[in-house]
């Protein structure tokens, strides 16, 4: 987009989605149900997919809507599936979190006074190695698209460790659901019990 | 598992698509936005959908829980084997310049390689987390 109108509109959608994101954050902190909780967060998934398109990162945005809008929510309603649907109400008072929660953000906000405006060319991140890798992208990989050139062959250590993230939690959540083999051991009592919860 | 028809048939109609979209996203990831990452998340919940409308038991039928479950290892043991092989031919690990005779097609080859690998590590483990919680709800 350019010139002045569309600078207009990028600010109107951006005003529009940051406030349906604060709108939905706050619904899914009252909300009591936890399916309403886990539909609401969907709902924050898609929205800040939607965000993340007009910042022009496509590939988070496409990972937030599949990840987050997409399979996280399965998963959290096939979690709901096998625990109460109703969060039961504190026993203690909401004042302390409210000001650790304050702190925080007060924190962030001032944190960003400090930082460059947004998307100034000469910030210190688009000066260390990122201009190396625009350049020399096409030149020694032949991948015309510079995120999957940089994720994949120049940090490849990084995204090697982002697999091995992914194979671990699947390995975490396979020891702990499915540790109950009928061949084991008490396997079969262990089984009666679960069935009558 | 039955639902009413309409439910059935558009995703029916819907899912050869997604696999597509998923393919498309893999192997498009050198020019578009996309790489195995979400390719895998998406050939995933394609499967997560059809199991959501059709049963978890047809969804077995079609993707079995064993060969799921042995896929998650496989994609991280071909990354870390292309690492290896670069490192074999004589360069460093994960530099893939060593993989064919000039060092711009080895870094091709070396990123088809390792994209291969994220997209079989995710999606199984995808099928393998929802797998899991579904047995645990029976």
């Amino acid at each position: 987009m350019a010139g002045i109108e569309g600078r207009i509109v990028e600010t109107f959608i951006n005003a529009v989605l940051l406030t349906l994101l604060a709108v939905v954050t706050i619904a899914i902190a009252r909300q009591r149900n936890l399916f309403g909780v886990v539909i609401l967060a969907g709902i924050y998934s898609f929205l800040m997919a939607s965000v993340l398109i007009v910042l022009d990162a496509v590939d988070v945005a496409m990972t937030e809507a599949s990840v987050g809008a997409g399979v996280s929510t399965v998963f959290m309603l096939g979690a709901l599936h096998l625990t109460r649907t109703l969060e039961q109400r504190p026993h203690y008072s909401a004042l302390v979190p409210l000001l650790v929660s304050a702190g925080v953000a007060a924190a962030l906000i001032w944190g960003t006074i400090g930082l460059p405006p947004f998307g100034t060319p000469d910030a210190v991140i688009h000066k260390h190695v990122a201009p190396v890798y625009l350049a020399d992208s096409l030149k020694d990989t032949m991948v015309p698209n510079v995120v999957t050139s940089t994720l994949a062959s120049y940090r490849g250590y990084d995204t090697l460790g982002e697999t091995t993230v992914v194979f671990t939690a699947a390995m975490g959540v396979m020891l702990l659901l499915r540790g109950r083999r009928k061949t084991g051991k008490g396997a079969g009592a262990q089984e009666g019990k679960g069935e009558q919860l | 598992m039955r639902l009413d028809a309409i439910l059935r048939v558009v995703v029916k109609l819907m899912l050869p698509f997604m696999l597509l979209f998923a393919l498309y996203v893999q192997f498009h990831g050198e020019l578009g936005p996309g790489g195995g990452f979400q390719a895998g998340v998406i050939a995933a919940g394609m499967v997560i959908l059809y199991a959501l409308i059709f049963g978890v038991r047809e969804a077995k039928r079609l993707v079995p829980q064993k060969l799921v479950e042995r896929l998650v290892p496989l994609g991280v043991l071909i990354y870390l084997g292309t690492g290896l092989v670069a490192m074999l031919l004589g360069g460093n690990y994960l530099d893939y310049s060593t993989l064919a005779h000039d060092s711009r097609h080895g870094q091709e080859y070396g990123i088809m390689a390792v994209e291969l690998g994220v997209l079989i590590t995710v999606s199984s483990s995808m099928l393998a987390i929802f797998y899991a919680f579904v047995e645990r709800g029976r």
